[in-house]
């Protein structure tokens, strides 16, 4: 029996960056720290998990908009990523022994112990959202917390967020509250808010973790028109399976150009800004 | 301002987005860009240190704007529930008189007694010409009560004592307590009343002398002060009036960045200054939140843990004081009008709390036995002692000194000690600086050098044991244990209980009159067999048993509580601990701290049902003045407390006597609220005014001035006569180990604050060992604009040395925009910021930020100056 779809609404607007959530996650899923809790910093802002992977489910990006000192313009924006938990997932879609499933919660969750780790998730996936965790050498990623939600309780980190940035509950819910929060925004002026994913007549059917944005998608690493690997090749096993692989490797570049683009960003919107929004960004639907 | 609410109370910070979301407006002004400030509307940059000059700046364009001027709210909050109209004596002098001082100063260092020459005062001053006109004369020694206190109190002690009195000894069998009640003696004590001009013209009037005190702070002064843009300073200023007025209330919130300075007191005295002018007090949405620097901090002042004060902030004994009995304490420290009138029952039931049956009217309740104060006994005080030697040994329990204020120089301390105990989670560099400290490892001190006996005592932590917390709202919450400890970790209760229970084995049989204080002290906190409460960790102490003690309870009946501080008695007849938690535990089975129950969605949400507030579970101090004079709410959106024709009611408990009528006069021959009238809200104070200007019970001046750091770049543009505070603390001046950069001294041309992240914890002690926050923020860095890092030719991540006067440390570059360059009294002044929790243990290690900081304080509460100094930076 299908119970009705859950999922995130993550409002960027109230995120203070205190990654409450990423700490929450790993703490309740178990999951490790980079080099037992050593590492080196990023550099990036004050990210030093840097992306999402195998090992950090939630991730807050810190993304500096500032051309001076005090610039009055300049904004420091902050967003927890996660997965998206898609309505059409590519993930699962190429998942070649079933361990990616979707479940009466609507959510998408790779079984660890189906997984055999031949990485095509990783690949397909058009948000970067999936990586090896070195510890189970399987592919991981938010589970939404199947196993809190299954006796009734909220995921880890929403249950964690503070100032309720990321919410947790009923699509339909979520999506009427998300819609009176950019109402609200709008009416304070910040015309700039918009949801991303919310739609499900939108790309991949909707995002079952969306997201309340004032910047272009571009600027959060997130694509403007995410696809899923099955709609750009001909159908067919062979082809398919080239296409996929090729997908895998677009997936690959597209992920280091990202980070490049970030690195150049993060080193100084002075000497390289992206270019502005010539127009209030698209919705993605 | 003043804080980083968002990254260091990141769970409060819930209420201000929520805030955010019904449409309030947030402001920040803070030296860097934060996460704060990403969260907020507007961020307004201003130079660390220079708070007073822009809060100067606020309040002299309230004074002067028009609207403030002509609505009558602000005038009838302010003629009635503020001191504005009182006269101050016509031998005061402002700073605008002296060239930036105030009449009474003594300029030479005062350092106290022989035995304990800590004070480390540059300057002092006489404070009675400060206080308030009284035409009819004061009760005793030509000063007022309120005068008499600041005379005493705190750090500054009377000059000419130079011993220690003797007090205790065998003599310590005998009475203080007047045969005819202490009442009477309160009753002595009542001074003439003040000079008022309800008109506000009188020229020596408050409003009168603040008007001229701040005149000076125009926004083209604070742009060049703070570096504050002109047009960034107009738009707080606008907003903050906009948001003020029977309508609408605003509130500030300050944490560390507002007390770690020499002038820290003043900072925050002007924003109550400011929030009084503008009628933001002791309504809903206003006041200034003290948001504390730790989850229980509110709870160690309160139940102190601090050296200058005894439970519900009375003052602690001094031996330099007149406190030798208990009638002595009491005269001095008594204010005759307003609720501290009530002190005696609060001193008596105390020492009952201590000693028990031992405690008479016959032996003063055991007044005698009460240790007493030397002179500054604070942190900074007691390393410069342990320094020179003057101190055997120390607990040090959920502290890091080793990484604490001057590093170096407090290690060097420790060293001195014949013995140290750390309890803690994990080996902190307190607890293994004998080996591992920096001097040790370049070899300039040697290990077998060391006699220090070191003991280390694991510590639990916070979800293994039961307790309460008390919050930044004075909430106390209890909370409960959810495991037992690993291994041989031991709660704090457990230690001390077990250290008491020990040491009285070890005194036991003592007839030395100095130990009988010891052998009397009440002890008993074993938990009852049959009340279940009997924990897992054999000797662990009844965490209740000390609650109710707390609370109090009838003299001889431990089973009957206080139902709360009005039922205290002077006469020994009740016993109470700390008269402000009275009735947290009002009947034996009742305990508030751990009620839940909150208001429902969509009512005004006291949440009186929600744990316990002191005093009396209020939870806005001073509401009395959400009501206009007639006692009705000053407007409907801003409803708390109001007059109901019989009594005050609302939806908070009322903080003020609970049928006295908005007209009641005061009674002129009263004495405690007697003496006050229906319109005196502060019912603390012995005039019931909000003070807008102190006349008594800080050290360094009726109205805050800005001064520069002791540090600084810069000359003070606001008086160029008077550099810094005048009587600011400064320890173990001229040494070698605690150097003070002088002003404007080119090696080390930058100002530096120093702060924290959300993701460690102070020194790191609690989160450097946790793998999940280790990774989060991994290695010291330093904060630098782009426009130094070019001219130092510096790189993001590159290695960078950072030195003052007394150290330097190794950190990477962190290039942002968020932090740089300003135009300080037309000087280019880069600022940089420093987070400060790394060490040498624990998963992720580094330089400790502390090896730059100094031994300088603020001359009211010892606190250090940590947040402004100078420094330089250079390529690694």
């Amino acid at each position: 029996m299908m119970a009705e779809p859950m999922g995130f609404f993550t409002d960027t607007t109230v995120c203070i960056g205190c990654k409450a959530c990423e700490v929450a996650c790993k703490n309740w899923n178990q999951l490790p720290s980079r080099e037992g809790g050593g590492g080196e910093l990023s550099g990036f802002s004050y990210d030093n998990t840097v992306r999402l992977s195998g090992t950090t489910w939630r991730h807050v990006q810190f993304i500096e908009q500032f051309d001076e000192p005090y610039d009055a313009a300049g904004r420091w924006l902050l967003m927890s990523d996660v997965c998206k938990h898609c309505v059409q997932a590519g993930c699962l879609e190429v998942c070649p022994t079933g361990a990616i499933i979707r479940t009466e919660f609507d959510t998408v969750v790779i079984q660890s112990d189906v997984c055999n780790g031949c990485r095509d998730c990783i690949a397909a996936c058009p948000f970067g959202v999936i990586d090896m965790n070195p510890v189970s050498g399987t592919a991981q990623k938010c589970t939404l917390c199947y196993d809190r939600m299954s006796v009734g309780l909220e995921p880890a980190c929403s249950k964690a967020c503070p100032t309720d940035s990321i919410q947790f509950g009923t699509i339909s819910e979520l999506r009427a509250r998300a819609d009176q929060r950019v109402a609200a925004l709008h009416e304070q002026g910040r015309t700039e808010a918009y949801l991303y994913g919310a739609d499900p007549n939108g790309h991949l059917g909707g995002l079952n973790a969306f997201f309340l944005l004032v910047d272009e998608p571009e600027v959060y690493g997130l694509p403007r028109e995410p696809k899923l690997p099955s709609r750009n090749v001909a159908s067919g096993s062979l082809l398919s399976t080239i296409g996929a692989a090729i997908m895998g490797l677009v997936g690959i570049v597209m992920l280091r150009h990202r980070r490049a683009d970030e690195v150049a960003a993060e080193e100084g919107r002075g000497v390289a800004p992206p270019p502005p929004p010539a127009s209030p960004p698209p919705p993605v639907h | 301002m003043g804080s980083n609410m968002a990254e260091n109370h990141p769970v409060a910070f819930r209420w201000p987005m929520k805030a955010k979301m019904n449409g309030a407006k947030l402001i920040h002004v803070d030296p860097r860009f934060t996460r704060t400030s990403a969260a907020c509307d507007l961020h307004v940059p201003l130079r660390s240190g220079s708070d007073i000059a822009f809060i100067g700046g606020l309040i002299n364009f309230v004074v002067n704007s028009e609207r403030w001027n002509t609505e009558p709210f602000f005038r009838d909050y302010v003629v009635n529930y503020t001191n504005a109209a009182t006269i101050v004596r016509s031998d005061f002098q402002d700073t605008e008189d002296l060239e930036g001082v105030f009449s009474g100063l003594k300029p030479e260092p005062s350092a106290g007694i022989e035995q304990w020459p800590y004070n480390a005062f540059v300057g002092t001053y006489d404070t009675a010409s400060w206080g308030y006109d009284r035409p009819g004369g004061v009760a005793r020694e030509d000063i007022d009560a309120d005068q008499r206190k600041a005379a005493t109190m705190r750090s500054g002690e009377a000059e000419d004592a130079t011993q220690p009195s003797q007090g205790a000894g065998d003599d310590a069998r005998r009475s203080s307590v007047p045969p005819e009640g202490w009442d009477a003696m309160v009753r002595s004590l009542k001074p003439a009343p003040a000079r008022r001009d309800p008109t506000l013209q009188d020229p020596r009037c408050v409003f009168q002398i603040l008007k001229r005190h701040f005149s000076r702070y125009t926004p083209e002064m604070v742009e060049s002060i703070c570096g504050t843009p002109r047009d960034k300073f107009l738009e707080v200023a606008q907003s903050l009036l906009d948001n003020s007025g029977p309508d609408r209330t605003s509130a500030f919130a300050y944490a560390i960045a507002w007390t770690q300075h020499t002038y820290g007191v003043q900072i925050i005295g002007s924003a109550a200054l400011l929030q009084l002018l503008l009628g933001n007090m002791g309504r809903p949405g206003g006041g200034i939140m003290a948001l504390r620097g730790h989850a229980a901090i509110q709870g160690s002042t309160d139940v102190p843990t601090l050296y200058h004060s005894i439970h519900g902030y009375m003052a602690a004994p001094s031996a330099l004081k007149e406190h030798d009995t208990l009638a002595d304490y009491l005269r001095a420290e008594v204010t005759p009008t307003g609720y501290w009138a009530n002190m005696p029952k609060f001193m008596v039931s105390y020492l009952k709390s201590m000693w028990g049956d031992a405690a008479t009217a016959e032996n003063d309740f055991g007044y005698d036995w009460h240790p007493k104060l030397l002179g500054d006994h604070s942190h900074m005080a007691s390393f410069a002692a342990m320094v020179e030697g003057k101190i055997r040994g120390a607990f040090i329990v959920g502290q890091n000194p080793a990484t604490s204020i001057n590093a170096k120089l407090e290690r060097d301390g420790l060293r001195k000690l014949e013995w140290l105990v750390v309890k803690d989670n994990w080996l902190t560099e307190t607890a293994t600086h004998w080996y591992a400290a920096p001097e040790v490892r370049d070899g300039s001190v040697k290990v077998e050098d060391i006699q220090t006996e070191i003991f280390f005592f694991p510590s639990t932590q916070i979800a293994e044991y039961e307790g309460s917390f008390t919050n930044t709202q004075r909430m106390l919450q209890w909370h409960f244990k959810a495991s037992d400890p690993p291994g041989d970790c031991r709660t704090d209760t457990w230690f001390y209980y077990q250290l008491g229970r020990r040491l009285k084995r070890m005194y036991a049989g003592s007839t030395l009159a100095r130990d009988q204080g010891f052998l009397n002290l009440v002890w008993d906190y074993e938990p009852d067999p049959q009340s279940g409460r009997v924990s897992h960790t054999m000797g662990e102490a009844d965490e209740l048993k000390v609650l109710r003690e707390i609370n109090g309870y009838y003299t001889g009946r431990p089973k009957e509580h206080l139902p709360g501080f009005a039922a205290l008695k002077d006469d020994g007849s009740t016993t109470c601990a700390s008269w402000i938690y009275c009735g947290c535990f009002p009947s034996w089975d009742r305990n508030l701290t751990a009620a839940r129950t909150p208001d429902p969605p969509g009512t005004p949400g006291a949440h009186l049902g929600w744990g316990y507030a002191w005093p009396a579970n209020r939870r806005v101090l001073y509401n009395r003045a959400s009501a206009d004079l007639q006692g009705r709410p000053w407007s409907e959106r801003k409803r708390w407390v109001w007059w109901d024709g019989s009594r005050w009611t609302g939806y908070d408990v009322p903080d003020f006597a609970a049928t006295k009528a908005p007209n009641a006069p005061a009674n002129p021959n009263g004495i405690g609220l007697d003496a006050l009238s229906g319109t005196d809200a502060y019912i603390m104070k012995g005039d019931g005014k909000g003070w807008l200007y102190v006349p008594s019970g800080l050290v360094d001046g009726p109205l805050p001035t800005h001064y520069e750091p002791v540090e600084s770049p810069v000359r003070n543009a606001l008086y160029p006569q008077q550099q810094t505070s005048p009587v600011y603390k400064h320890w173990r001046k001229g040494a070698d180990d605690n150097r003070i950069a002088e002003v404007e001294d080119p090696r080390f041309p930058h100002v530096m604050t120093t702060f924290r992240l959300t993701e460690h914890y102070l020194s790191g002690a609690m989160s450097r060992w946790l793998p999940w926050l280790a990774e989060l923020q991994p290695e010291l860095f330093v904060e630098i604009g782009h426009d130094l890092a070019r001219e130092k030719g510096i790189a993001n991540l590159d290695r960078v040395v950072v030195s003052s006067p007394r150290g330097a440390v190794r950190a990477k570059a962190l290039v942002t925009h968020r932090i740089g360059v300003m135009t300080i009294a037309g000087k280019r002044v880069h600022q940089v910021g420093m987070p400060w929790h790394w060490g040498w243990a624990g998963l992720v290690k580094g330089d400790i930020v502390n090896e730059l900081t100094s031994l300088i304080g603020d001359p009211n509460v010892s606190m250090h100056e940590g947040k402004t100094f100078v420094c330089n930076v250079e390529r690694a």
